[in-house]
């Protein structure tokens, strides 16, 4: 059903336009909203309603969706790829890609785009911000002097020194390597893992996670969900990064065996964590709560008013090059 | 054990230091006399060594009250809490702790730039109050390419510098005198600086020029996109302008790790989400502290074994 707001004009134009589905929850519209210049027709602006709805409402477009955009969590497995045969492009303005069966679409010849390196330095920063905080306990000790009783002398636990630790960042991709060239300036010593040793990289190389927590004071999660890496960090690993050691999770819950690490926490096996994702989020399981060595954080690596502004440009910049006949300008696969 | 008589004015030194003082000479606490006039009266002229930190010195009174005194050793960078003129009127060395703790120090600077941008702490308390199944968290303010404004690029200032710079961070900075072989934007005052940065960054030593070296006309040049990070002392900043352009929304925030008049803290601040409040924690890690205390003993050691000492101010 077309827009009810179009005029009979410009719903003739619109229907020789190639067709764009958002796929996401009412406030994912904010990503992209109509305008003429597009080359493109948007079916759902307000990202109402859900594709299964819309689709059995609306059965005749459902060989006429030509791009989907898509948020993370909104999944784009082989099941909804069948629903919609006229598929050629996913334009997922996330940082990870977990949410996509990228062989499928491979299989189908469907482009897949990103967001490219827009996010890089949002959650590598979010990332150093977790570290610091939990070495120098920054948010226990606000939470301590807010309800502190005033004119009392304080008496705060002393922090662990950051400047020359050990850092072993799991994943070496652009988040990763934006985490290590932060850390460097403050005399940190990188290592890394990584599904494969990268060539141009001369950071020491790992090639399991066990082996880097063995060596290192700190781990920083910066690599993609997927069969191999789901609780890559459990409990023999957190063991061996030991007592005074540091989890920091940029990525996905998931990597981690939240219930291990939630253990090793309370029974100090570990030194601190800081995370920003989560097994099954917003639940964050409620014992982290009355912890002084974690800091959480709700998925918020990406949430600023910069990444915002540009990944609406991107989304917009790869549908109107896409529809162009040209090469997407973030791909992924 | 030992007959040399030393003074602690300060509870807050680490319990190691303390104990070491202790085991080497005939320790004072000034804590545990309930007038200090009686320590005086009862002790002062056997005290050749005063230790004092951040928070407590060795003012004028103090020094012409121990006319046994020949040396006042820092546990801490800043000596502002030390009469340098009386010192060196009479003779008196004084040692502080410079370089161990500069790391830590710039450390917790660009801590504190994150967590305030990135309202870090209030995430935190957002996920502890059980608020995020009702929703995320607002739009924070990127950190990463913000230009960063530094008051002083002493060794403090530097490691800072040097650390914002891994985040493409401008670096621009204010200084009594430009340095000429730094590659980083000079400019010639704070107001100037403060309003061609986005981040302004205290670190440098309190004075009587320095004192208040952040009023109103600085904050108003900073605005209401602009942060403030102090890890300096609290005196370098006037308080009550801080705080009335804080709640006026003509202050983007501020992180602040010292207070003029510790350990009180304004309480209008502790209303807001804008601000990151720390209990000066500035070198306050294992490894420093402990560092620190070793310069101390090793200055009073050096001292009294007629040798050089090891980080001398006067």
């Amino acid at each position: 059903m077309a827009d009810l707001n179009e005029s009979i004009e410009e719903s003739q134009e619109n229907n020789n336009l190639p067709k764009v589905f958002l796929h996401g929850p009412p406030e994912f519209s904010f990503i992209l909203q109509p305008n003429p210049s597009h080359n493109f027709h948007i079916l759902n602006p307000s990202s109402l309603p859900p594709l299964h709805q819309f689709l059995s409402l609306n059965p005749h477009h459902a060989s006429s969706i030509a791009a989907i955009v898509c948020t993370g969590g909104y999944t784009v497995n082989a099941d909804v790829l069948q629903l919609l045969p006229a598929l050629r492009l996913v334009c997922t303005p996330s940082a990870g890609t977990d949410h996509i069966d990228l062989s499928e679409c491979r299989r189908r010849g469907i482009q897949v785009a990103g967001a490219g390196n827009l996010f890089s330095e949002d959650v590598a920063d979010m990332a150093v911000a977790l570290l610091i905080d939990v070495s120098r306990k920054i948010s226990a000790a606000d939470r301590f002097l807010r309800r502190q009783v005033q004119n009392v002398s304080w008496n705060f636990p002393l922090g662990s020194k950051l400047t020359g630790k050990k850092i072993g960042i799991v994943g070496m991709g652009r988040i990763g390597s934006e985490v290590a060239k932060r850390l460097e300036a403050f005399s940190c010593m990188i290592s890394y893992n990584s599904r494969n040793k990268k060539p141009l990289v001369s950071y020491p190389y790992y090639s399991t996670v066990l082996e880097l927590a063995t060596d290192t004071n700190v781990l920083i999660l910066c690599c993609d969900l997927n069969d191999q890496t789901r609780h890559i960090v459990n409990k023999e690993v957190m063991l061996a990064l030991g007592k005074g050691g540091i989890i920091v999770n940029v990525g996905r819950g998931a990597l981690i065996d939240e219930k291990e690490l939630l253990k090793c926490l309370i029974e100090d096996e570990i030194g601190g964590a800081g995370l920003d994702v989560f097994e099954n989020e917003p639940h964050v399981p409620k014992d982290f709560f009355s912890l002084d060595n974690v800091v959480l954080s709700p998925h918020a690596a990406v949430v600023t008013s910069e990444s915002l502004m540009g990944i609406r440009q991107i989304v917009e910049q790869n549908l109107t090059a896409f529809f162009s006949n040209k090469a997407p300008i973030t791909p992924v696969i | 054990m030992g007959s040399i008589g030393v003074l602690l004015v300060s509870h807050q030194v680490i319990p190691y230091l303390e104990q070491e003082l202790n085991k080497r000479y005939n320790l004072f606490r000034l804590w545990d006399f309930p007038q200090k006039s009686q320590l005086l009266t009862q002790h002062g002229a056997s005290i050749r060594a005063v230790v004092g930190d951040a928070f407590a010195g060795a003012d004028s009174d103090l020094i012409e009250a121990l006319p046994k005194l020949e040396i006042v050793s820092s546990f801490s960078v800043g000596v502002d809490k030390i009469d340098l003129g009386k010192c060196k009127e009479k003779g008196i060395r004084v040692t502080n702790t410079p370089d161990v703790l500069t790391d830590e120090v710039a450390d917790l600077a660009i801590g504190l730039m994150l967590t305030l941008l990135r309202r870090i702490c209030e995430c935190d308390r957002y996920v502890r109050g059980g608020n995020w199944k009702h929703g995320d968290y607002k739009l924070t303010t990127k950190f990463s390419g913000k230009t960063v404004g530094i008051i002083g690029l002493g060794r403090i200032g530097a490691a800072i510098a040097k650390r914002a710079e891994g985040f493409n961070c401008p670096i621009s900075y204010y200084s009594r005198t430009q340095k000429q072989e730094s590659k980083y934007k000079y400019y010639p005052s704070v107001v100037e600086l403060a309003s061609n940065c986005d981040i302004l960054v205290v670190a440098c030593p309190l004075t009587e020029e320095t004192h208040h070296i952040i009023n109103r006309e600085v904050i108003n040049a900073l605005g209401p996109k602009g942060f403030l990070i102090n890890i300096g002392r609290g005196k370098h900043v006037d308080e009550p302008e801080l705080v009335s352009a804080l709640l006026e929304g003509r202050l983007g925030g501020a992180g602040l790790d010292v207070f003029e008049n510790e350990p009180h803290v304004p309480e209008e601040l502790f209303g807001l989400e804008n601000v990151v409040l720390l209990p000066h924690v500035g070198s306050a890690t294992v490894e420093t502290r402990t560092a620190m205390a070793d310069l101390v003993l090793g200055n009073l050691e050096a001292h009294f074994l007629g040798k050089p000492l090891l980080t001398p101010l006067v």
